[in-house]
C-alpha cells in the first residue's frame, strides 16, 4: 500500500463556488501565519463579537486569527424576498495584532487570490471610523469599496473595553456573501452557487432565511425573550462575582442577541430602547474590564514595557 | 538658495480631513522654521489620499550667526544668584564678562549663536511638525504601539522623503527613518521611486500615476464629468463638494457615466440625488425633455482611481450597486406609501420630543392649535383655517416614513411629496413641504398662508415650549436650533408684513395669558433682529432704543423693525444728529443736577417772563409732543420722527441763549423742568439715552 494519501485537493475556484472563496481566504491567511478558528458557537450580531477579535484585542500578546462568523441580524429578515438583505450571513474576520506595517497590501493580496484584479476593479479605501459603545470600543478605518461596492470593513482597534489597545490590532471584515456575489457576478444572493456541484445559497439557506424572518418578526414569545434577557443578565453578573469575565461575556453577547430579537418583535418602546442598550452596554463593558484586569499581571509580568493604563 | 521638498506618505487620508492638514502643515512649518530664523517664502502645499507634501523655495542654506548678551547680577551678588544666571544661559562662571553699569561692575554672559546649516534645523524640525500635528481624529498603529506613546498620525504613516537641494535631509521619527524613494499609484506603479528634489517631484509622481496636485484633479473631475455628461447628451449637475471629495479619494482620477434603470425615475429626484451623492460619491445628471423643461437623467458619473482595462466594468460595478441602493429607496417610497400620512402620524405618539415636552404627538397637537389660530383668531397670516389645521396636523406625519429614517434631511421634503400622491390639496402638501422654511441664510421665505401658518405655529411652538421649561441657547450652545428659530419668525413676519403680538399669541399657545412667557421670547427676538438688522446696517444699539413698548419689552416685533429703521434714517439727517446732541446735552444736565422732578411749566403760569429762546422750546413743545405722541400711537415712526425734528433749533437756541442755572430757584427749577420736558418727549417716540456716540 502506497503511503501517499489517495485524496488530493481540488484547485480552488473562489470565483465559482462560495465554499471555494471561504477556503481561499482560509489558506491565504493560514499562509500568512494566522490561526484559523472556527465560528463562535453563540448567536451574535457582528464578527467583532467573536472573544478572538474583542478579548484577544486586549493585551500585550500578538495575536493572528481569521474564521467565518455566522450574524444574525433579525431586523434585516425579509423573509427571503429581498436578493440583498438577510437576518443570517456569513463575516470573515482576520485579526492580526499588533497591526503589521504591510496590512494594507496583504490584505489586497487577498482579494486577489479570490479573483479582484486591481486593474479591472475599482479598489478605494474610503474613511469610516467605526465605535461599539456596546464594548466600550473604537478604531480607525475604512470601508474599502470595490466599483463602489462596500466589500470589507478595514479597521485599526484604538480602544477595547475602554481600554487602549497596546498594541494595536488591524481588523478586517469581508462581507462574504457581497464579495461572493460580485466575484460570481449574481445580483441575487439566493443565486450564489455555493459550491461547485450546482448547490446554490438558496438551496441550502432560503427556507432559513423564510421561516426565521417569520419567527423573529411575528411568532417568538415575547415573554419568554424577556425572561431571557433577565436572566442572561443575572448571569453575566453571577460570572463577574466568580471571576470568570469570560463566561460573563458570553452572557452579555446573549443578552445582546435577545434584545436584537426583541427589537424585531417591536415590543421595545423607544424610551426602553436606550436603557436595554445601556444595560447590555454595562454587561458587556463590564466583562471586558474585568477580563482585562485580572489578566493583567500575567501580561505585564510577560511584557515588562507593558502596562494596562 | 535652496530647494526644500517634504512628503509624508501614509494609508488613506480622509477626504474631508485633506484641506486643513495642507493648512495644518504650513502653519506648523513656518513656525519651526520662524523659532529657528530661517526665512520662509511662498510654500506649495499639495495632497493626495496617500501623501502630504510641500515645497518651499528658495531657503537659504544656513542662518546668520547672532550674539546675544544677556545683563546678569552685579559683582558680589550672592552665589546662587550667579549660578542659577549661569544655568539660566548655559554658560560657566568662567565664561562671564565684567561691564560697568552705572557705576557698578556687572556680569555679562555673551552667547554668540554662529549660523547653522539650514538642513540641520529641518533634520530637526521634521520630527517636531509629526509630533505636533493636529488631526481631527488621529491614531496609533504597528508595533510601536505597544506603548500609549507612540506616534500618532491620522492613518498609520508610512514614509518621509526630506530632500534639500536633492540631499537627503535626515532624520528619523518614530523608527521610522526619512529618505530619497516614494510610492506612486496603488495599483498603476510598483516599487520605489526615487525623487532627485522638489522639481521633479510632481513630474515623477505624474508618471507613476500620482497627480500630486489636489487642484489638477478637482479640474480633471470637473471638466471629466463636463465632458462625460456632453457625450452622453445630458449636462452634470454641479457639485463642487463632491468634485473636492472625489479629489480626495484619488491619485488618479477618471470620471466615467453610466446609466441606471428608468424605471428609478419614479422616485423623487432630490432622493436619488441624495442617494448617489451621500452613498456613493456619483454626480447626477439632468437632461432637457421634449416640452423644454429639465428633469433628472437616468445617468450618474464616477470617479475611478485607475485607467481600468475595461472601464465598462467598473460602470457595471458601480451600476449594480447604486442600483441597489435605488431599489432601497424604492421600497421606502412604496411601502411608506401604503399608509396615509394621517396613520404615520400616529406612531409619532412613540417618538419623544423632549423628556420635559412629551412626544412630537404632543407638539403636533399644540402646532395645529396654533397654526388655526393664527389664520382663523389673528388673521396672520389670512388664510383657510380647514387646510392649516389639516396641514400642521400632517407636517411631521414624514418622521416616521422609512424613507426619511433613512434620510433625515428630506423631512418636509417627502411629507410633501406623499401628501400630494394621497392627493391631498396642493396647499396643503406645499405647506407639508416648506414648513421647516426658512433654514439658512438663502432659503426661500414661505408666503403662502397655511404654509406661513404652519410654519409659523412650529417655530413658535419650539421656542415657547422650550422657554417655558428655561432653556434658553448659552454662548455657542444651542442644541434645538432656538436661534435658527427665531430668525425664521422673524422673517417669516418681515415678508409677510405680519402685526403679531406676542402675548396673544401665548395666550393662544397656553391657553391663558402668561405675560413673562411673552416678554421672555420677545427679549429673545429682540436680540436676533438686532443681529439681523445690523448686517443690513441698522445699528444695534438703535434696536435697543427701539424695543421698548408701554414701558414693557414690545411683543410686536415688526413695530421694533419699523422704529429702529426710521430712527436710522432720522439720526442720519443733519436734524436727526444734532438733536440727538441736544438730548445728550439735556439729559446730562439733568443727571447732573440730580433733578427729582417737578410741574412741566406751561407758558402761563410761569412766574417770570421768559426768555425768547425759552418760549420758543416751550411753544415747540407745546405743538410737537402731541404731534410726535399721536404719530407714536399710530406707529407712523416717520411722522413722529419729523415731529422732533421741530424741535432741533429751539433746544440749540436754548442752549445757546439760556442760563439753566439760574441764581433764581424759581428760573431753575422751571428751566430743569423744561428739558425733562423735551428728554420724555424724545423718549416717547425712542429711547435715546440707549443710543451710543
Amino acid at each position: 500500500m502506497s503511503l501517499e494519501p489517495d485524496f488530493k485537493p481540488q484547485t480552488r475556484n473562489p470565483k465559482a463556488s462560495f465554499q471555494d472563496l471561504i477556503l481561499t481566504l482560509h489558506d491565504f491567511w493560514a499562509a500568512q501565519g494566522c490561526v484559523i478558528l472556527q465560528p463562535y458557537d453563540m448567536r451574535m450580531g457582528a464578527g467583532t463579537f467573536h472573544t478572538a477579535t474583542t478579548l484577544r484585542a486586549l493585551g500585550p500578546e500578538p495575536w493572528n486569527a481569521a474564521f467565518v462568523q455566522p450574524c444574525r441580524r433579525p431586523t434585516d429578515g425579509r423573509y427571503g424576498e429581498n436578493p440583498n438583505r438577510l437576518q443570517h450571513y456569513y463575516q470573515y474576520q482576520v485579526i492580526l495584532k499588533p497591526s503589521p506595517a504591510d496590512i494594507q497590501e496583504l490584505y489586497l493580496g487577498s482579494l486577489k487570490a479570490i479573483g479582484i484584479d486591481p486593474l479591472r476593479h475599482d479598489i478605494r479605501f474610503v474613511e469610516d471610523d467605526w465605535e461599539s459603545p456596546t464594548l466600550g470600543a473604537w478604531g480607525l478605518g475604512w470601508e474599502v469599496w470595490c466599483d463602489g461596492m462596500e466589500v470589507t470593513q478595514f479597521t485599526y482597534f484604538q480602544q477595547m473595553g475602554g481600554f487602549d489597545c497596546k498594541p494595536v490590532a488591524g481588523e478586517l471584515t469581508y462581507g462574504l456573501e457581497r464579495l461572493a456575489m460580485y466575484v460570481q457576478n449574481v445580483d441575487n444572493v439566493y443565486d450564489l452557487a455555493f459550491n461547485d456541484r450546482g448547490v446554490s445559497y438558496g438551496e441550502v439557506f432560503l427556507e432559513n432565511e423564510r421561516q426565521m424572518s417569520k419567527w423573529n418578526f411575528e411568532v417568538a414569545d415575547t415573554d419568554g425573550l424577556f425572561e431571557l434577557f433577565t436572566k442572561a443578565e443575572a448571569e453575566c453578573r453571577n460570572a463577574l462575582e466568580n471571576e470568570v469575565p469570560i463566561a460573563a461575556y458570553e452572557q452579555a453577547v446573549e443578552a445582546s442577541h435577545i434584545f436584537n430579537l426583541l427589537q424585531a418583535r417591536g415590543v421595545i418602546s423607544v424610551q426602553e430602547r436606550a436603557s436595554y442598550m445601556g444595560r447590555v452596554r454595562d454587561l458587556a463593558r463590564s466583562s471586558c474590564e474585568t477580563y482585562a484586569k485580572q489578566m493583567a499581571p500575567q501580561w505585564a509580568e510577560q511584557y515588562p514595557e507593558w502596562s494596562l493604563v | 538658495m535652496a530647494d526644500f521638498l517634504l512628503e509624508l506618505r501614509s494609508e488613506e487620508i480622509p477626504a474631508r480631513m485633506q484641506k486643513g492638514a495642507r493648512g495644518e502643515l504650513e502653519k506648523l512649518f513656518r513656525r519651526e522654521m520662524d523659532a529657528a530664523g530661517v526665512a520662509v517664502g511662498d510654500l506649495t502645499i499639495w495632497s493626495t489620499p496617500r501623501r502630504l507634501a510641500l515645497i518651499a523655495r528658495d531657503l537659504p542654506t544656513e542662518t546668520e550667526a547672532v550674539r546675544e548678551e544677556a545683563k546678569g547680577p552685579p559683582i558680589g551678588a550672592p552665589d546662587q544668584a550667579v549660578d542659577g544666571f549661569c544655568r539660566k544661559n548655559g554658560v560657566t562662571r568662567g565664561q562671564l564678562q565684567t561691564r560697568d553699569v552705572k557705576g557698578r561692575a556687572t556680569y555679562f554672559a555673551v552667547i554668540e549663536k554662529p549660523g547653522q546649516a539650514v538642513a540641520d534645523l529641518l533634520a530637526a524640525a521634521i520630527p517636531v511638525i509629526i509630533r505636533d500635528f493636529s488631526w481631527p481624529k488621529s491614531m496609533r498603529w504597528g508595533d510601536a504601539s505597544i506603548s500609549s506613546e507612540s506616534t500618532r498620525w491620522v492613518r498609520p504613516l508610512s514614509g518621509i522623503v526630506a530632500l534639500l537641494d536633492g540631499e537627503l535631509v535626515p532624520c528619523v521619527t518614530d523608527g521610522l527613518a526619512s529618505g530619497r524613494v516614494t510610492i506612486g499609484h496603488r495599483f498603476h506603479s510598483t516599487g520605489e521611486i526615487e525623487i532627485a528634489g522638489a522639481d521633479d517631484y510632481a513630474d515623477i509622481l505624474r508618471e507613476a500615476c500620482v497627480i500630486v496636485d489636489h487642484e489638477e484633479r478637482s479640474g480633471i473631475i470637473r471638466e471629466g464629468a463636463r465632458k462625460a455628461a456632453k457625450a452622453a447628451g445630458v449636462t452634470v449637475v454641479e457639485d463642487e463638494g463632491l468634485v473636492v471629495e472625489n479629489a480626495g479619494l484619488t491619485e488618479w482620477p477618471v470620471p466615467l457615466l453610466g446609466r441606471f434603470d428608468e424605471a428609478f425615475l419614479d422616485v423623487p429626484p432630490e432622493v436619488i440625488q441624495l442617494t448617489a451623492r451621500v452613498n456613493q460619491k456619483y454626480f447626477v445628471c439632468e437632461e432637457r425633455t421634449p416640452n423644454g423643461t429639465t428633469r433628472l437623467a437616468n445617468a450618474f458619473i464616477c470617479t475611478a482611481n485607475i485607467a481600468a482595462e475595461d472601464p465598462a466594468v467598473v460602470v457595471d460595478g458601480n451600476r449594480k450597486v447604486l442600483a441597489a441602493r435605488l431599489a432601497d429607496a424604492r421600497f421606502f417610497w412604496e411601502l411608506d406609501q401604503k399608509n396615509t400620512l394621517a396613520s404615520h402620524a400616529e406612531g409619532l405618539e412613540r417618538i419623544t420630543f423632549h423628556e420635559k415636552l412629551g412626544t412630537v404627538a404632543d407638539k403636533v397637537d399644540r402646532v395645529a392649535k396654533l397654526a388655526s389660530w393664527l389664520v382663523f383668531d389673528a388673521k396672520a397670516p389670512n388664510g383657510d383655517h380647514n387646510l392649516t389645521r389639516r396641514a400642521a396636523e400632517l407636517s411631521k406625519a414624514d418622521l416616521v416614513t422609512e424613507m426619511v429614517g433613512e434620510f433625515p434631511e428630506l423631512q418636509g421634503l417627502m411629507g410633501g411629496y406623499y401628501a400630494q400622491k394621497e392627493g391631498l390639496p396642493t396647499e396643503v402638501s406645499d405647506a407639508i413641504r416648506d414648513h421647516y422654511k426658512p433654514v439658512g441664510q438663502g432659503d426661500d421665505v414661505p408666503t403662502a398662508p397655511t404654509t406661513v401658518a404652519v410654519s409659523l405655529a412650529d417655530k413658535l411652538d419650539n421656542l415657547l415650549s422650550f422657554f417655558k421649561i428655561d432653556i434658553l441657547p448659552t454662548g455657542s450652545k444651542d442644541p434645538f436650533a432656538l436661534r435658527r428659530a427665531a430668525l425664521g419668525y422673524i422673517r417669516l413676519i418681515q415678508e409677510n408684513s405680519l402685526k403679531l403680538s406676542l402675548d396673544e399669541v401665548v395666550h393662544a399657545w397656553d391657553s391663558q395669558p402668561n405675560t413673562a412667557l411673552a416678554e421672555k421670547l420677545a427679549e429673545f427676538l429682540h436680540d436676533r433682529l438686532a443681529v439681523q438688522l445690523r448686517d443690513q446696517g441698522v445699528r444695534y444699539d438703535f434696536v435697543a432704543a427701539s424695543q421698548t413698548w408701554a414701558s414693557g419689552p414690545d411683543l410686536r416685533i415688526d413695530r421694533v423693525e419699523a422704529r429702529a429703521r426710521s430712527l436710522a434714517a432720522f439720526l442720519e439727517t443733519d436734524d436727526g444728529s444734532n438733536l440727538l446732541a441736544g438730548y445728550k446735552r439735556a439729559a446730562n444736565i439733568l443727571k447732573k443736577e440730580e433733578w427729582q422732578g417737578g410741574e412741566y411749566p406751561s407758558g402761563k403760569d410761569l412766574s417770570y417772563t421768559p426768555e425768547p429762546s425759552e418760549k420758543a422750546l416751550i411753544d415747540a413743545l407745546d405743538a410737537a409732543a402731541p404731534k410726535a405722541a399721536s404719530a407714536v400711537e399710530a406707529e407712523d415712526f416717520e411722522a413722529a420722527m419729523a415731529a422732533l425734528a421741530t424741535l432741533r433749533a429751539p433746544i440749540d437756541a436754548f442752549f445757546d441763549n439760556v442760563i439753566v442755572n439760574d441764581p433764581d430757584a424759581d428760573k431753575r427749577a422751571a428751566r430743569l423742568a423744561l428739558l425733562a420736558r423735551f428728554r420724555d418727549a424724545v423718549h416717547q417716540v425712542a429711547d435715546f439715552s440707549r443710543i451710543e456716540g
